[in-house]
Order: structure tokens, then sequence, then C-alpha cells
């Protein structure tokens, strides 16, 4: 009786008992909608703030090193005489005259060099060059990595063994020594070909020193992605859908493109962008023990190692191209985690 | 009553306070057990009965927070008790072992130094003492060469053999309750049957009672003495295993025993599944949270949630059926 | 174990045979030997020389020579310090490096790991954001800037600490923070990680439902496993020391055997370069060797094949 009288309190009328409809039914599921693999992780990188400053900050900085300079009053070798050891918005006396004269000098924001090259355009190409360093070598280090990888893990067995092998044997080898000592000595083979041969010519307008560089990367760099790209390719090569394609014939180069490098894709992308900022470390690096790029190109590692000696007089000189550096290989290592986040959480220790 | 209370939880509501909201993962939750009782917690995943096991050990993991209610064990109340107070009970009076065996005991340890923690932390043996203990407890759980194993690491173990490591542990202090999580989900068949065997006749040893989560009704028919079924974060039935197996009264409670094969049924006679997905506990439904899957849902359902109906002392259950039934005999009583 | 002693030591031996032969053959690819970097040697000299040195012979032989006094330990004479020797130069040079790299792994260890662990407790507060904050920027600033600044600040601007020699341990002190950045900040932000890691792990669960408590469980379970991957960073962490040493000792005007280096590049005195390469690769594989030994040691998981 009592649990009867609770009842008849809840107010419950005979109607509230007939069947509920499959529509009524599922009015009350709020289901999440089930999203693709990239909508889902471009949404979780969305989310990530740092990450999405960074790619704002990389934005920025490609538009100040690849799109400004072609239109700057200044070009990065141009020694302006009378100009020399310019402070920061500093104008020579000759530039001074000019301007009371009338004339619109622009300004040198960074002042200039000793030899009267405006600090700014050159930061601008610096960048350019370090940039370009850290893709063209991550791509370099992309395209050996991951077809070597691919190949190694997909055929498995010997060759996989032997292929492993070498890559076990190169991953010891202290790679910073052998880098010096590659930049050391390339350049003068180099330099060689291209006075020489016909055909080669192209070496001196890349600088031969940009060039060893690349050779030193992807000789010695590729080893780690390869590891990453095989180890994705033996997890994946057990998957059902990839032993179901090889039953219906599918040939080992279809299966390779289609289903493994699809798969693993997202490892790819964040491994490269992680590969992009430790390039131009190492790129400064050797700038910095006079071993990168040729003069009077400039890249952010030389610059800053040619401030160091006029440090106690024009420390803004080396910490201009000191900042772009951490600038540029703090904003890819936040964009690489977040990419990470987004879409390899399995990567993620 | 012929035995004391030894588990009695009231109202238990604990949240989990997570970015994208507030998952209430138990609601209301209510669970008591006499001692030497066996008791089935089943559902499915994220059910809550993983959940409420923890809460009475005290491990609420780090976004959770019990936010009303209450859990007394053995004259303790737990949800009012201090992390230190806590510590001398667990492993002591209560202990628990995991689904997987395999990462349950630290890998860098010994089998032996691991059973001696335990047993150093909760008694006053001396080494020697805590030594011959651990052989003592490893021929309990039925581990051949003891003083071997003692030396060797988790690795070098199997799985089964892990998992009765793991219960010499939580045995270690001869406890009133053992916790067991799903101990046998990740072991092969033959060693499950091993594993609740030897649970059994360690519960018959030491007198102890146990707590089994699971959602292997199989498990539960050949072990439990109750049977608390949990759906979304809510207990849908309870009851003796007689009165769960042969008269269920909640529709999902129909539909797992409908899901389970029989070897008596007719060869030809298929499974049945229970359809559609559960629910989002974050916006967790007004009515009652199965409803959507229910095939006999009616209006009342999507709008509120059922109160428990008590078929007997021992059987509860919350479903509208039931209500419905209840106000269609009183009517007919009125009239 | 012994077996993966032996295969872990011989994968070393061929290493080194790789570099070395490598070293060889790109200094044989500069043109006219070693000693066109030398003012332009008159061509008496020059044959003198290259009969001296053995570099009128094919390159075969050359080779064979070169390895042979390789196996002996010896690493040939510097150019331009006539008549030293590079073992003696590598000899009086490398214990100075290894005394401040020394410190260096110190320093990295013992702030990376306590600040790692406190941030990963602390995980998502203002601490754990500050210190993530500093690593990761502490990863980005390129070790020469961080020498330089440290140099500039301190010794020049504050005039605080010298920046010259190695004379006193005072003047340990910057060199020894300039050569620790990246690994304590490297250091910090992997023993987060692992921490967070483990902390996440089943056995961790275990312990608490022992009844251990934080401080224990943390100090007992959740440390030794945490620093695993920690000593395998030990291996690469050597070489960014090292790598790190070079500038360090350039801009601190410290007579290590890494400023010895890089004078040793910019002179182009390709005996010496060659001998201190190998030289450094042998120390770099045999402490890789060294560290994954321990490593195997410490983790009881890995089969003792």
């Amino acid at each position: 009786m009592k649990q009867n009288k609770n009842l008849m309190s809840l107010q419950l009328q005979v109607s509230d008992f007939l069947p509920a409809s499959e529509d009524e039914k599922q009015g009350v599921v709020v289901m999440r909608e089930s999203v693709s693999f990239w909508k889902d992780g471009f949404r979780r990188l969305r989310k990530n703030k740092l990450a999405m400053v960074s790619l704002v900050v990389i934005i920025a900085i490609m538009i100040f090193a690849f799109i400004i300079p072609s239109f700057y009053p200044y070009s990065y070798e141009q020694q302006i005489r009378g100009s020399e050891n310019l402070g920061i918005m500093e104008y020579s006396k000759e530039e001074l005259t000019r301007i009371q004269s009338g004339e619109k000098i622009f300004p040198h924001f960074l002042g200039t060099d000793s030899l009267g090259r405006d600090l700014m355009i050159r930061i601008m190409v610096g960048s350019k060059i370090s940039l370009l360093v850290g893709i063209v070598a991550s791509a370099i280090i992309l395209v050996i990595g991951s077809t070597y990888g691919a190949i190694a893990g997909y055929f498995g067995g010997k060759v996989d063994m032997m292929m492993m092998r070498t890559v076990d044997i190169i991953y010891t080898i202290p790679d910073i020594l052998i880098i010096i000592l590659l930049s050391v000595t390339l350049k003068f083979p180099l330099q060689k070909l291209a006075d020489n041969i016909q055909g080669f010519a192209w070496i001196n307008t890349v600088g031969v020193g940009l060039i060893s560089i690349f050779i030193v990367f992807s000789l010695l760099y590729w080893v780690g992605m390869a590891r990453i790209v095989r180890s994705q390719v033996l997890a994946l090569k057990e998957q059902e859908y990839v032993i179901a394609a090889k039953a219906l014939g599918a040939s080992d180069k279809r299966i390779i493109k289609k289903h493994l490098l699809t798969n693993s894709i997202g490892t790819l992308i964040v491994t490269t962008t992680l590969q992009i900022p430790s390039s131009i470390f190492t790129e400064s690096y050797l700038s910095f023990l006079g071993l990168g790029v040729s003069a009077p190109m400039p890249s952010l590692g030389s610059l800053a190692s040619q401030a160091i000696g006029g440090i106690t007089s024009y420390p803004h000189r080396l910490l201009a191209p000191a900042v772009m550096i951490s600038l540029i290989i703090l904003s890819f290592n936040l964009l690489g985690d977040g990419l990470r986040d987004a879409f390899d959480p399995k990567l993620k220790n | 009553m012929m035995s004391n209370t030894l588990l009695d939880i009231k109202n238990l509501r604990l949240s989990f306070f997570t970015p994208a909201g507030e998952v209430k993962a138990l609601n209301d939750v209510s669970i008591s057990m006499q001692e030497g009782d066996v008791l089935g917690i089943v559902g499915e995943s994220g059910s809550g009965k993983s959940v409420t096991a923890y809460s009475i050990m005290g491990l609420t993991a780090h976004p959770g927070k019990i936010i009303g209610g209450t859990i007394d064990f053995n004259g303790h109340r737990i949800n009012e008790m201090s992390e230190k107070q806590m510590r001398k009970i667990r492993g002591k009076e209560v202990s628990m072992i995991f689904q997987d065996p395999m990462t349950s005991l630290n890998p860098v340890y010994t089998i032996g130094n691991q059973i001696r923690e335990v047993i150093y932390l909760h008694t006053d043996l001396d080494k020697q003492q805590a030594y011959d203990r651990s052989v003592e407890l490893l021929n309990l759980v039925g581990i051949n060469d003891p003083e071997k194993r003692l030396k060797q690491y988790p690795h070098e173990l199997s799985g089964g053999m892990r998992q009765r490591v793991m219960i010499a542990i939580a045995l270690a202090c001869e406890p009133k309750l053992l916790i067991a999580d799903e101990p046998t989900t990740a072991l092969d068949v033959t060693i499950q049957a091993q594993i609740i065997e030897l649970m059994m006749e360690l519960k018959r040893k030491i007198n102890m009672s146990i707590i089994m989560i699971t959602h292997d009704l199989g498990i539960v028919a050949s072990m439990c003495t109750n049977i608390v079924v949990m759906y979304a974060g809510k207990v849908v039935e309870a009851g003796s295993i007689d009165e769960i197996f042969y008269n269920p009264k909640h529709e999902y409670t129909k539909g797992l025993l409908r899901s389970i094969p029989n070897i008596d049924s007719p060869s030809h006679e298929r499974l049945i599944p229970i359809e559609g997905s559960p629910v989002d506990m974050l916006n967790p439904p007004v009515g009652c949270p199965f409803a959507p899957r229910c095939d006999k849902c009616m209006k009342i359902c999507l709008k509120r949630m059922p109160e428990y109906t008590k078929i007997s002392d021992t059987h509860k259950s919350a479903c509208w059926m039931l209500q419905k039934e209840e106000l269609e005999r009183s009517k007919g009583v009125m009239k | 174990m012994s077996r993966y002693i032996i295969k872990r030591v011989i994968s070393a031996i061929i290493t080194l045979f790789l570099v070395a032969t490598l070293t060889f053959f790109l200094m044989y690819l500069v043109p006219g030997g070693p000693f066109l970097a030398e003012k332009a040697p008159s061509p008496q000299t020059m044959k003198a020389l290259e009969e001296k040195y053995g570099l009128d012979q094919p390159v075969g032989v050359q080779y064979t020579n070169y390895m042979k006094r390789l196996l002996k330990g010896d690493l040939g004479t510097s150019l331009k310090m006539r008549g030293q020797e590079v073992n003696h130069i590598i000899k009086t040079r490398f214990p100075i490096s290894a005394k401040l790299g020394l410190c260096a792994v110190i320093l990295a260890v013992s702030v990376g790991l306590p600040i790692g662990s406190f941030a990963a407790l602390k995980r998502g507060k203002f601490l754990d954001r500050l210190i993530m904050f500093f690593s990761t920027l502490g990863m980005a600033v390129p070790g020469f800037v961080v020498a330089t600044v440290l140099m500039y600040f301190f010794g020049v601007k504050l005039r605080v600490l010298p920046t010259f020699g190695l004379t006193s341990p005072l003047h340990y002190i910057l060199p020894v923070i300039a050569l620790a950045f990246y690994p304590t900040a490297y250091i910090s932000r992997l023993m987060r990680s692992s921490m967070l890691d483990i902390i996440g792990q089943d056995y961790m669960r275990t312990a608490k439902a022992k009844g251990v408590s934080q401080f224990k469980s943390l100090f007992k379970h959740a440390l030794r496993n945490a620093i695993l991957p920690v000593v395998t960073y030990l291996g690469p962490m050597l070489a960014s020391i090292l790598t790190g040493s070079f500038i360090v000792e350039k801009v601190f005007t410290i007579p290590g055997l890494g400023n010895q280096f890089i004078g040793s590049i910019t002179d182009r005195d390709y005996p010496l370069i060659m001998g201190t390469t190998i030289f450094l690769a042998f120390l770099l594989i045999t402490m890789n060797v060294l560290v994954d030994i321990a490593y195997k040691i410490i983790d009881p998981r890995i089969k003792m094949e």
C-alpha cells in the first residue's frame, strides 16, 4: 500500500505506460557524431592553443623569410658605404644629410654590420636559408628513411635483417663527428665538380656549403626515420586488411603505397615536423664552427657566430639571430608535439 | 540475521570531473553484502562496476570524486577516512587483484620482494618469518618450487602464475574481503578455471568474502552467491544467484542472460545480442538509461528514472514494467 | 648476457672500423692530401713530405699502412704543431675536457631527474607548466647562444664569474652550466613523460592496493622504472655534451680537446682532425656499449640471451 501511494503521488498517467516508438527512443540518445581520423585529429589540433600559436608563428616567419625580402629596399649582400656598424634605427651621416634634403631613406631597423650590410634583411635571408635547410633536409630524410624502412619492414626475414643491421651500424656512428668531417672534406670534390663538369654549375648557385650539409644529413639522419617506419610497417603488416589485400592479389608495390604508407602517414608527418628543428639546430651548430653555408650567404647560425666577436659592443647582433633560431625551433617543436598528440597518440612516450 | 553485514554501500554517487564535463560514473549505487558472501558485480564496460570496487578501497582515481553517499566496511566509514587510515586497511582487511597479471606486478622487483612488501607493511614479522610466510603463501596458491620463484622476476612467470602471485600478495594478511576485478579476463580458458577454483578453495580456507567483478556470467554462475547488475552507473537489479538467473526482472538482465550460450538449447537457436550501444555518460538520459535499447520501452521510461521494486528480501530491481504491474495490481485491488 | 656483450662489442668494432675507413677516404678526397692546406709548399718539400708520409704510394697501400698504425694505437703526427704526436696532444688535452664533461653530466642528471619527476607529480599545475616551459625553451636555444649569453651576462656585464680558462673551481661554473643546459632540459622532459607513464601503470595501482604510502610507492616502485629511459639517453647525452664541448671550450677559451679539435678544423690540420675524430668516435662508441650493457643489467625484463 505504501508503494502504491508512492506511485500515485508521482502523478502517472496511463498513457505513460504505452510503448514508446522507435523515434522517441532515438530522440533521447545523444550520440556523439562519428568523425574521421583526419577530422578528429584536426579538431584536437585546433584545440591545442600552443600548437596553433606555433603554427601562426611559423607562417609569420615564412612570410618574413620568403616574401618580404623580395620587395625589401636593401639586399643581403649590398654593402652600403659609410653605413658600417650602425646601431638599431641609426642612420649614417650621409644618409642623414640626404634625409635633410627631403629624401626618404628606409631605416635600418637592426642597424648594419661591419661591412655596412643591413642586418634586418640579412636576418630575413638567414631565416630563409635556415628554414630551407630544415625543410629540404627533412624532406630528403623522409624520402630515404621511409622508403628504406618500408621495404625492410614489408619484406621482413633476411632482407629486413640485413637492412636493419646496416641501420644499426650507421646509428652507432657518432654523427656529429662525421658531419664535421664530411663538411670539412666534401667541399673540395663538390667545388671541383661544379667548376669542371658541365651540368653541375648549379652547385655554385646553391652553394657548396649548403649542398654538403644536405649530403651529410641524407647520409646519416635517415636511420631514425627508417626505424620508425619499419616498426610501423611491421605492426600494420599483421593487420587483417593487409592480409586481405594480399589474398586478393594486390601487388607488393600497391600494398606498400596504398595500405602501409597511408596508415603510417600520421607518424611520418610528426617525425618530419620534429626533424625540421633538429636539422636547423645542426646547421646553426655547423655554421658556428665555420662549416655551414658559404659567405656571403647568411644563415642564422653564421649570423650569430659572426656577432660573437663583437658581443660587448653590439649584443643585439647576436641576440637577433639567436632569438630567431630559438623561435623557429621552439615553434616547430611545439607544433610537432601538437601534431603528435592530435594524430599519433601512440607515439606519445 | 545469520551473519553480519560486511559491506554496506548506500546511495553512493561518484563523478569524474573531466575537461569535457562531469561524468556521473556512479548514480545512487547501494550494495550490501554479508560476511561469507561471494558477490558478483556484472555489467558492461563503463557501467561503473570497477569504479564501485575501487571506491571501497578508497582508490578513486584523480578526476573522480565521491559526491554523496556512504561506504561502510567492516566497521569503518571508508568515505570519511583519511588516506593514512585507509592505507592500514588496504592489503590487510581488503585486498584486490586485477585484470591483467602481466602488468600488475612491478617488473623491476622480484616476486619475493613484492610479497614481503605487503607483509612488512601490515605485520611485525622479521625477515626470516616474512620469508617463511612468503613460501607458505606461494604453496597456498599452488606454485611449485616457491623458494626459486621468490627470486624470480615477474617476466619469468606465465600469466596464470603471476595471477597466483597476485592472489598470494592479496591474501598475505588474510583479508576479510577480496575484490577481484576481472581476474581471469586476460588468461587462457583453462587457466581461468584454475584461478576460479583456487579462489573458491582459498575462500573456504581463510574464510573471506569475495567481490567478483566480471562481465562473464559463466564465472558468476559458478562461484557467486549474490549478484548486482549494473548499467550506466546504476544498480538496475540485485538479488541472489537463483533469483537473478531464474527470475530476472529487469529487461537488461534478461538481455544479458539471453546473450549467453546455453548447452541445452537447440543447436540452431541463435544467441541474442543486446542491440544498440551504451549511453554517453557525459549526457546521461533523464529516464531509465537502458530505455533506448529496451524492447519493452514505454513513454515513461524515457522521462523518468524508475524506483526500485522489492521482489523479495534480497531481490530488487528498477524497471517501469515492475512499477506498472504493481500499479495495475493495486488498481485492481482498489476496484 | 655474455652473448649479448660479445655481439655488442663486435658491432662496435665494425662501427669503429667503418668510421676509420670513412675518415681515411674523406681525407684522401681532399686534393693534394693533407698538405695543400699548408701555405703552398714548394714542389720539393711537397715531394719530400709525401715520401715521408708515404703519400706517393697507391691508395690501397696507404690504407693498409694507416690501418696498421691505428691498430697499434698510433694516431699520427700533427701538421701544424710540428713533431707533436696526436696521441700526445690528446693525452694532455682530453683530461681537461673529460673533467668538464663529467661535471656537466652530474649537473644535468642531478637537476633533470628531480625536476622532471616533480613536474610529473604536479601534472597540469602551475609548476609543471613552468618547468615544461623552461625545458622546452632550453631545448630550442642553440648551445653557442647559451654559452655566449652566459659569458656576456655573468662575465662581462655583471663581472661576477671568470670567463677565461679553467684555473679555479669558480672557472668551472659557467662552462659547466652551458654544457649541461641542453641535457638538463632534455632529461627533465624525458623524466616527466616517463614518470607520467609509470604512474599510470597497473603495478602502481597494485602498490596502492597493498597499502604502500604515496611517498614510498614513488620512490620504490616508480623511480626505478621511470629512470630506465633516462639510462638509454646517457649515450646520446655524452655525444651531446661532447658536441657542446667544442663550442663551450671555444667560447670560454678552455684548452681542452674540443677547442683543439675546432682549432684543427680552422687550421685544416688533417692528421689531427682525423686522429681526434677516431679517438672521440672510439670514446663514444665504447661509452654507448657500456651504457647498453648497464641498461640490460638494470632492467630485468630484458631476456638475458
